[in-house]
């Protein structure tokens, strides 16, 4: 067969490039809209309720690996599909620096496996070079998307409580469930000490939204995706009734390589490579959006180069792929040696934290700039691979049922109980915080390396200044602090200077965003106020990649308001022939 | 009831615990992606994509540890956790299998182990003039008290606590991930329910209790069934 791009004559309105939160949004708002809309996936379709992909309620022995980390990055019953390394699909870094980049090649993308915290930004989060002089203000303000985020709350669902914070703002909330045991310790611990323990703000259904979603059924594992909807995934509750309308053709397994330009600059559509049939395709639409996250979508963009736009489309600024940033994590797990032999009973509860710690502190009082929230673990699990690991370092320090310490590891059926008696009493902390946006924190084409498609790849470079590296520090005084008001104890040794007190690397929490930020000023932006490219004005991208700022909140939300109000405006500009 | 219907009936919001678990009790569990042979290697019917499917049953065909090393790995394994009154051996829940595969699964644990059962033969074998496996329950017991406890043990066999901790924790993580592990353990989730919080008992054994606010705030079980709506 002679090697050719196959072209069609049809010419959709839209064509979106990527299902996760932003493209699922952009694709449900158009297609209801009445467009016609061609959205394009690099991987498989994904059906949670199919039995051939589910992993929900599967038990950890009907995994061979007992559910290990080995085949999927977050063991074996996590939905997501790829990872931080994906085989032909190579990255590269620069300067001796680090950055990881995790991608997710399925319908639905990364949101069938996140962690369904939906925080909404707050004013100040918009605003906050305004406040302490770094990174840059946003085009936009909290008024502006504050609608957008009453309308998702109420579409998709989240749980949680009103709380009049100022800049933690309340939301349509479903009822949270009630706290488990140790989220009640660590609410009392930070009464305390002054640090607010609040119910979390979880996507999932502790009621019904609609009557294609059940509510929750409390089997703990949102990170397996859920059969009956109960929580947000892209795929289940966007892109699935999408579908529905008749107005939107799918195309899986679609790695799309560029944007196709006509000889104005306007995009006209664009070109992929099916990775079934390895056949070089292309899609033609009026309308162009690109939600395939938002270094995948600088990655287009950038080798997306012709004459009109010889430095990659909508990129004369020079600004596509800048002022990458991804939240700050650090952790600290501990034990709690009053909660040794505890009554068993089902505490499996919703996927995900029933309590959590929004930012508390004044950054003007502290020699950091921005602030962190923090995500708590524990209680008792279904055992998977790792369970048991270490007990020679725990039962030494804790007097047996006989009132008796004995020396630590040992064998036998003494040590056979150890394991019953530890179980549960257990808890872990990770921060999650800001890190300011910086022009010197990028990926760009390199030159040299292309992946197995022939599509030339990212090459990163990153860095963490000392505000993310003091923040750091700010989070693990924090979390011995609540450990040790819990009447519990810190395991191993405090992360100290020397790994960044614990800083994980770049892209490891993955909330990358910024890589097509948006801005008033063409010069020093890739995209206006409506994530609409300044340069091209029938190009849009509507995922991460439009944030100038990440705030110490999850990104998902605010993705997912800007897609729909972004959606909405190609809507109505389509009405008006503008695009 | 197929998957459809309990769908359907949990979309209906006849929400009671016991029609959920009739509902997903019957999950069916076929799974067409490369069934295995291995008796302890499931390959089906856990979600996999083909290229996953494909690597858990190249994985289960190969052999890593000779019968020997298997022999010792087991006898090993029901020393670490015997029969007990509550549940069986190691062995029995095939603890040794699970070993077995991990270190194909997981390479970072081949030498360790294999260089681990070379140690303590050699042990044995200086001690008694046998493998540990041909030594008498009483001599193995006697080279595995020098190794379990890593606070008591001389520094020339800091080798052997480093095998036996590894060792212990295979064997308990393979344990108690297995059906009779799980079970002894007395894990009684991953399975549909209601979350209507800690359990009063539990509550008052700790001194806690759900402050007004809360209560208040928090779902009712009996409005789980019920849509939203904000107006």
């Amino acid at each position: 067969m002679a090697f050719e791009i196959k072209k069609q004559g049809k010419v959709y309105d839209v064509c979106i490039v990527g299902s996760g939160a932003g493209g699922g949004m952009a694709a449900k708002i158009l297609s209801d809209a009445g467009l016609k809309v061609a959205l394009l996936e690099a991987g498989p379709k994904y059906d949670p309720a199919d039995p051939e992909q589910s992993t929900q309620l599967k038990w950890s022995y009907e995994s061979p690996r007992r559910g290990a980390s080995t085949t999927r990055p977050f063991g074996d019953f996590d939905a997501a599909y790829g990872g931080w390394e994906i085989d032909g699909e190579p990255y590269t870094r620069k300067n001796g620096t680090e950055f990881d980049w995790f991608r997710s090649r399925m319908l639905g993308g990364r949101t069938n496996h996140w962690g369904r915290i939906s925080l909404r930004f707050g004013p100040r989060d918009f605003k906050h070079k305004s406040y302490d002089g770094l990174g840059d203000d946003w085009p936009i303000t909290y008024d502006d998307v504050a609608p957008f985020y009453d309308r998702v709350d109420k579409m998709i669902g989240v749980f949680g409580s009103k709380e009049n914070m100022p800049n933690e703002p309340d939301g349509f909330f479903l009822p949270p469930p009630k706290p488990r045991l140790h989220e009640l310790m660590v609410k009392k611990a930070g009464d305390r000490l002054g640090i607010p323990v609040i119910p979390a703000r979880l996507s999932i259904l502790t009621r019904s939204v609609n009557k294609d979603r059940s509510p929750c059924f409390y089997c703990s594992q949102c990170s397996r995706s859920c059969k009956v909807y109960g929580d947000f995934s892209s795929s289940s509750v966007l892109v699935n009734p999408a579908m529905k309308s008749g107005h939107v053709d799918l195309y899986t397994n679609a790695m799309v390589r560029e944007v196709l330009t006509d000889g104005s600059g306007k995009a006209t559509g664009v070109a992929y490579v099916d990775r079934n049939d390895l056949q070089e395709y292309s899609v033609n639409a009026k309308v162009v959006v690109l939600a395939a996250s938002a270094c995948e979508s600088a990655r287009l963009l950038l080798n997306s180069k012709s004459a009109k736009h010889p430095n990659g489309l909508a990129n004369s600024s020079g600004v596509v792929g800048k002022y990458l940033h991804d939240s700050t994590g650090s952790s600290r797990s501990g034990f709690l040696p009053h909660l040794m032999d505890r009554k068993r009973y089902n505490e499996d509860g919703v996927g995900g934290m029933h309590m959590y710690v929004p930012w508390w502190e004044d950054n003007k009082k502290l020699d950091f700039a921005r602030g962190y929230h923090i995500e708590f673990g524990g209680g008792m699990h279904m055992p998977t691979y790792g369970y048991g690991f270490g007990m020679e370092n725990m039962n030494g320090k804790y007097p047996g049922r006989d009132g008796k310490t004995k020396p630590a590891g040992g064998y036998g059926a003494l040590l056979k109980d150890d394991y019953r008696r530890f179980y549960g009493a257990h808890i872990g902390f990770a921060g999650r915080g800001e890190c300011i946006a910086r022009e010197d924190n990028y990926c760009e084409i390199d030159p040299n390396v292309v992946d197995k498609y022939g599509i030339p790849v990212l090459r990163f470079n990153y860095t963490w200044s000392d505000h993310e590296i003091k923040q750091a520090k700010h989070m693990q005084d924090t979390f011995e602090q609540i450990i040790h008001e819990m009447g519990g104890v810190a395991n191993g040794t405090k992360p100290g200077a020397d790994t960044k007190y614990g800083l994980e690397n770049p892209g490891r929490i993955i909330h990358e965003v910024g890589t097509t930020r948006m801005g008033d000023d063409p010069n020093k932006s890739v995209l206006n106020k409506f994530n609409q490219a300044h340069e091209v004005k029938n190009l849009f991208v509507v995922d991460g990649g439009a944030f100038v700022s990440q705030a110490d909140k999850n990104p998902t939300w605010t993705i997912l308001a800007l897609s729909m109000r972004a959606s909405e405006y190609i809507v109505d500009q389509l009405k008006k022939q503008n695009l | 009831m197929d998957r459809r219907e309990s769908l359907k009936a949990l979309a209906l919001g006849t929400l009671s615990v016991g029609t959920i678990l009739a509902a997903t009790g019957c999950e069916d569990k076929k799974g067409a992606t490369g069934a295995s042979e291995h008796p302890n290697v499931t390959t089906a019917g856990y979600g996999r994509t083909p290229e996953e499917a494909a690597r858990d049953k190249a994985l289960a065909d190969e052999k890593f540890f000779t019968p020997a090393e298997m022999k010792t790995i087991t006898i090993l394994a029901d020393i670490i956790i015997p029969a007990d009154e509550h549940s069986g051996s190691a062995s029995e829940a095939k603890v040794p299998e699970f070993i077995e595969f991990i270190v194909k699964d997981i390479p970072e644990h081949q030498l360790p182990m294999r260089g681990g059962l070379r140690w303590l033969d050699v042990q044995c074998a200086k001690r008694f003039n046998k493998s540990f496996a041909e030594s008498s329950e009483q001599q193995r017991i006697e080279v595995v008290d020098l190794i379990a406890y890593p606070e008591k043990a001389l520094p020339e066999n800091s080798q052997g606590v480093a095998f036996f901790n590894r060792m212990r924790n295979l064997t308990a993580t393979g344990f108690f991930t297995s059906k009779p592990g799980i079970k002894d353990l007395n894990y009684i989730g991953n399975t549909p329910n209601e979350w209507d919080g800690v359990p009063d008992d539990v509550l008052k054994q700790y001194g806690y209790a759900y402050d007004e606010r809360t209560l208040a705030i928090s779902l009712k079980m009996e409005d789980r069934g019920k849509l939203m709506t904000w107006d």
